[in-house]
């Protein structure tokens, strides 16, 4: 188990040189996709709170790293900075009030959340920034070492190393203080408020720790896509990482590659099942999904994991 | 044990899926592999076009089969079903045209990753009509910066028009600002003293819109337009900005909204008894699909912009020009009506490929299928009403650059006045 | 800016509320019968309501058609519940609403798919030049505010006085004790659903004259009523009606008058979450006390 992570780099950076340019910009997306699920992962798994809203952080790191490039003329390796900075005083801020919503109601409201950001993206005052209806196009990070990595592979391995940062910060989160303190929170909120937690302070925090998370996969998904506008961030994003998040397991830091991966991958499967009807295809898949696994990959694992052990005794 | 079960039920579906993946790459023909990383390389050296073979001609395009704007999957389905004709009576130059159109749902990123896929993976020689201003935008500098044509977007902003710029990028339909133009000319002439109400939506349409009216009326427009009024593709109707605007006090209207939202306009105007001169933008000039939810009788004097046909119309049911057409949907595509306006549209741009394609003879190469695109000279298409011809050049990159005015009589939309030219 | 004009906009916004006033219903109705969201909810609707514009154009008389839809439309529910939701009784809150975003997107295409693209009309069955329409209302909205308020009546009395309404609360709140009364809990899940079902078909019906039948009828009048069950309380059968109504009025106000088109969805659902952030369980919603 120790070894699973050094392993899974190991592949990730040998991966490219394998599939063609192609594959290695679309395992780029997923790379992207994993870092924002991760961000829900650590809202929803690790404190309890669902958000069908991360959608809007999305957009919000893909369009300040986009500003942070075209506007300021800062270096695309500051811009995923920009991003996170940005989206975590955002996230905070929202998640100050929403903090106080329950359950349901915060999934209501970060769905309004969701909805309304491409709708202020298009706003003609914040054109000049934004680029309005008619989005804004980056120029894509060009290879520094062409003879060994071409711009695909480049980009790759941009996506690689922030994710390795991202999801190492991740771990040390969950395994430290604050990680404990939200684990209580999610389970026993109360008892947690008893006990000193500052609930409301807390939840704020994680909900700008997700925004951060989100923002930074954005500002990913702006370069390696190299166009952003507000059609580009409908609520079918939200929607689509909380499905990744939940396919691969809440509360599950390597079910998040899963998700990614589901995302990513299983709706190009089911546009060639069926010419027709392609989202029967994918919402039939994702129901039978949830019925095979209805912890998601992690919990697949886990339970038979357990099977065996059981059954060993 | 119904873990199992389930397991089983879910393995069974990915055979399938792997299954059919196999079965869609076989008819794809066999120049995909080598193709995948050859790419633009082999069109510069003077090799063959990648998808291009002795009986091959291989394309693609994204079109939204999902999400919001599902409509338009119908023009998707037209285009295949155009090509499967063309391959039934033999193809063109004896190469089958194979179309593969992939569902982007409507996602700009979604649109780049497939539009990758289609050039990368599948060795398409170029992408046609996919669909989408967003979409478009998203892929056009990828695909000009490896030189492959992006044939026929299907989309009407005014960008695609652009040689000097973007030499691989060509638009099919005039431009949502040129029709805008022809309206403020007409109303320049025909009402100089109107006080003018828009309605628009707000996006790359309606703002494409909104600069045309401004060209248009130079600088009378802040006199004539008295009031604008937007609405979001979200809203469930636009009463309330009908209401808004009808308060303004306006005599003329301009309408420009997609199809549900115009249709939620023409009843709103007749609900409350407004009677203004009404010019609705030619994307909604659908008797079926608009005038007929609305109401006609709401709708008599309503006045658009022709350059392709409605099929919905009664008075061309018996139009030899559409015999063709209406042929070609019944054996080749019964599941799509008739009726549709995008269903013509499909049919045309099909069409218009297949003249570009004929015209290229043996030399498939990149530079001159779009050579070729950039060389029509008084075609005319079947769908369009008469008069009106597509012609490019390497400085047009507009195929249609002319419309004819049309009025609403209560059954159908009546064309009326000379050819305009947009420009 | 006239006073007329502020009284058409009132009145046109009340109209628009009474749609979203029952599609809430419809969310309230299985929210109170299965402790659920139904995102699928306008899909569903949109799925009904082509079954009765299918039976329309078959030449089947309006109300017979309604009729027989609602009929579908409750079997078809009963029946979504049964083979599939079922499999789901215990799966946790995130995997739910996942299975919900699943049948969401099957239904928008499976629409798509069977009946076409392409915006139909639909008839009401308010006659157009009805003695009770004017310049303000048609005779159609004036109509629908009319069912819709009865229907909003009936699911009141249901819940609160009928043994039935009575029992499917009980078998939603506390499973295990209905069950040790002799409750059928399963079947009254099922209930829940069928009625529900129901309801979204009433309100695709009613709304479709006025929204035109296409498979994305309902997308923007979903957000719309959740917003509206957010406000009034998503376990009220009044309540969220109610937020329906308000949030019509709110929206068309705010867009006329206030902040403009661009920015009237965004300053409706601010002003929600503000009532949120003070009231929590929505303006008519219930507090729940919790234990520890």
């Amino acid at each position: 188990m120790k070894l699973a992570a050094p392993a899974a780099i190991v592949i990730a950076v040998i991966l490219p040189f394998v599939v063609s340019g192609y594959h290695t910009f679309q395992l780029a997306q997923v790379l992207a996709y994993a870092i924002a699920i991760l961000g829900l992962n650590l809202l929803t798994g690790f404190s309890g709170q669902i958000s069908l809203g991360n959608g809007a952080f999305y957009a919000l790191g893909a369009y300040s790293a986009v500003i942070a490039i075209n506007n300021l003329h800062l270096p695309y390796g500051v811009a995923p900075v920009v991003a996170a900075a940005v989206c975590f005083v955002l996230g905070y801020l929202f998640g100050k009030p929403a903090a106080r919503l329950e359950g349901l109601y915060l999934a209501l409201a970060t769905f309004a959340l969701a909805v309304v950001t491409p709708q202020l993206l298009k706003l003609d005052r914040l054109e000049p920034w934004t680029g309005g209806r008619g989005g804004v196009q980056i120029d894509k990070p060009v290879s520094p070492f062409p003879s060994v990595l071409d711009d695909d592979r480049w980009l790759y391995m941009y996506c690689l190393i922030v994710a390795i940062v991202m999801f190492a910060l991740a771990w040390n989160v969950i395994r430290g203080r604050t990680g404990r303190a939200l684990i209580a929170l999610r389970d026993h909120p109360i008892g947690a408020g008893a006990m000193g937690i500052d609930i409301a302070e807390y939840k704020a925090v994680t909900f700008g720790i997700s925004a951060m998370y989100t923002g930074v996969a954005g500002a990913l998904g702006a370069l390696i896509a190299g166009f952003i506008s507000p059609d580009s961030f409908s609520i079918l994003v939200s929607i689509q990482l909380l499905v990744g998040g939940v396919v691969g397991g809440i509360a599950s830091i390597f079910g998040t590659l899963f998700g990614a991966v589901f995302i990513e991958f299983v709706p190009n499967l089911a546009n060639q099942l069926s010419d027709n009807a392609p989202g029967v295809v994918f919402g039939v898949l994702l129901i039978l999904c949830m019925r095979v696994m209805p912890g998601g990959l992690a919990g697949l694992v886990a339970s038979a994991r357990a099977r065996r052990a059981h059954r060993g005794t | 044990m119904s873990t199992l079960k389930w397991l089983v039920v879910t393995a069974t579906g990915v055979l399938l899926v792997a299954g059919c993946e196999q079965k869609k790459r076989d008819a794809g023909g066999g120049s995909a592999g080598a193709s995948g990383s050859a790419g633009s390389a082999a069109a510069s050296t003077g090799g063959a076009t990648p998808g291009v073979t002795a009986t091959e001609i291989k394309i693609g395009q994204t079109i939204p089969y999902s999400g919001p704007a599902s409509a338009y999957a119908v023009i998707g389905k037209a285009d295949v079903a155009y090509f499967k004709r063309v391959n039934a009576k033999g193809g063109i130059n004896g190469r089958k045209v194979t179309l593969i159109s992939l569902d982007d749902g409507y996602s700009p990123p979604k649109a780049v990753e497939l539009t990758r896929q289609l050039v990368e993976n599948d060795g398409v020689a170029f992408i046609f009509n996919s669909l989408g201003t967003a979409n478009n935008s998203a892929t056009q500098r990828y695909l000009n910066d490896k030189k492959i044509p992006q044939l026929f977007v299907a989309t009407g902003a005014d960008k695609w028009g652009n040689p000097s710029k973007f030499p691989w990028t060509m638009g099919w339909q005039p431009s949502y600002r040129q029709e805008a133009k022809i309206y403020a000319r007409y109303l320049l002439k025909e009402k100089p003293a109107a006080k003018i109400c828009i309605l628009y939506q707000n996006d790359d349409f309606g703002k494409d819109y909104l600069a045309g009216l401004k060209e248009g009326f130079g600088d009378q427009y802040d006199k004539l337009v008295t009031k604008t009024e937007s609405y979001e593709t979200s809203d469930p109707t636009v009463d309330s900005q009908i209401i808004s605007l009808h308060d303004a006090g306006c005599d003329t209207f301009i309408n420009a909204a997609t199809p549900k939202f115009a249709a939620s306009a023409i009843r709103k105007i007749g609900d409350i008894g407004w009677k203004p001169l009404h010019l609705m933008s030619n994307v909604s000039a659908s008797v079926t699909a608009v005038i007929k939810p609305a109401g006609p009788d709401k709708a008599i004097g309503i006045i658009t912009g022709a350059y392709i046909k409605d099929a919905s119309d009664p008075a061309v049911a018996n139009d030899p020009d559409l015999a063709d057409y209406r042929a070609w949907i019944k054996e080749y595509a019964p599941e799509l009506d008739p009726s549709d306006t995008n269903a013509v549209y499909g049919y045309g741009v099909s069409m218009t490929l297949a003249k570009v394609l004929t015209q290229c003879g043996n030399d498939l190469s990149r530079e001159n299928i779009m050579k070729q695109a950039a060389n029509l000279t008084h075609f005319a298409i079947p769908v369009a009403p008469p008069g009106i011809e597509i012609n490019t050049s390497p400085t047009d990159y507009w195929p249609f650059s002319q419309m004819r005015l049309a009025r609403f009589t209560g059954e159908h939309f009546e064309l009326f006045g000379d050819v305009i030219n947009a420009d | 800016m006239t006073m007329q004009t502020l009284l058409h906009q009132l009145l046109s916004g009340f109209a628009m509320g009474a749609i979203y006033a029952s599609v809430a219903l419809a969310l309230v109705m299985i929210f109170k019968a299965t402790h659920q969201v139904n995102f699928a909810q306008g899909e569903l609707a949109v799925c009904s309501t082509y079954v009765a514009a299918s039976l329309i154009t078959a030449g089947v008389p309006y109300w017979i058609a309604f009729a027989l839809t609602v009929v579908i439309s409750f079997v078809a529910g009963v029946v979504i519940e049964r083979a599939v939701m079922r499999q789901f009784r215990h799966a946790s809150v995130l995997t739910q609403v996942i299975v919900f975003v699943g049948f969401l997107i099957l239904f928008n295409s499976l629409t798509g798919w069977v009946f076409g693209t392409m915006t139909r009309p639909f008839p009401s069955p308010f006659a157009d030049n009805a003695w009770y329409g004017s310049r303000y209302l048609s005779p159609h909205e004036i109509g629908l505010i009319g069912v819709t308020l009865v229907v909003l009546a009936i699911v009141f009395v249901f819940f609160r006085y009928t043994r039935l309404g009575l029992t499917m609360r009980a078998a939603a709140e506390n499973p295990a004790s209905s069950r040790l009364v002799g409750i059928r809990v399963g079947w009254m899940l099922a209930l829940g659903w069928g009625l529900a079902s129901t309801l979204g078909a009433v309100a695709g019906v009613m709304a479709a004259p006025r929204l035109f039948l296409e498979p994305n009828m309902m997308s923007g009048v979903l957000l719309y009523g959740f917003a509206a069950a957010l406000l009034g309380g998503i376990d009220n059968p009044w309540g969220a009606p109610i937020g329906g109504f308000i949030v019509g009025v709110l929206e068309n106000v705010a867009g006329a008058y206030l902040v403009g088109s661009q920015l009237k969805l965004p300053l409706a659902l601010f002003v929600i979450i503000l009532v949120l952030v003070l009231r929590p369980s929505g303006l008519f919603g219930r507090t729940v006390v919790v234990r520890v």
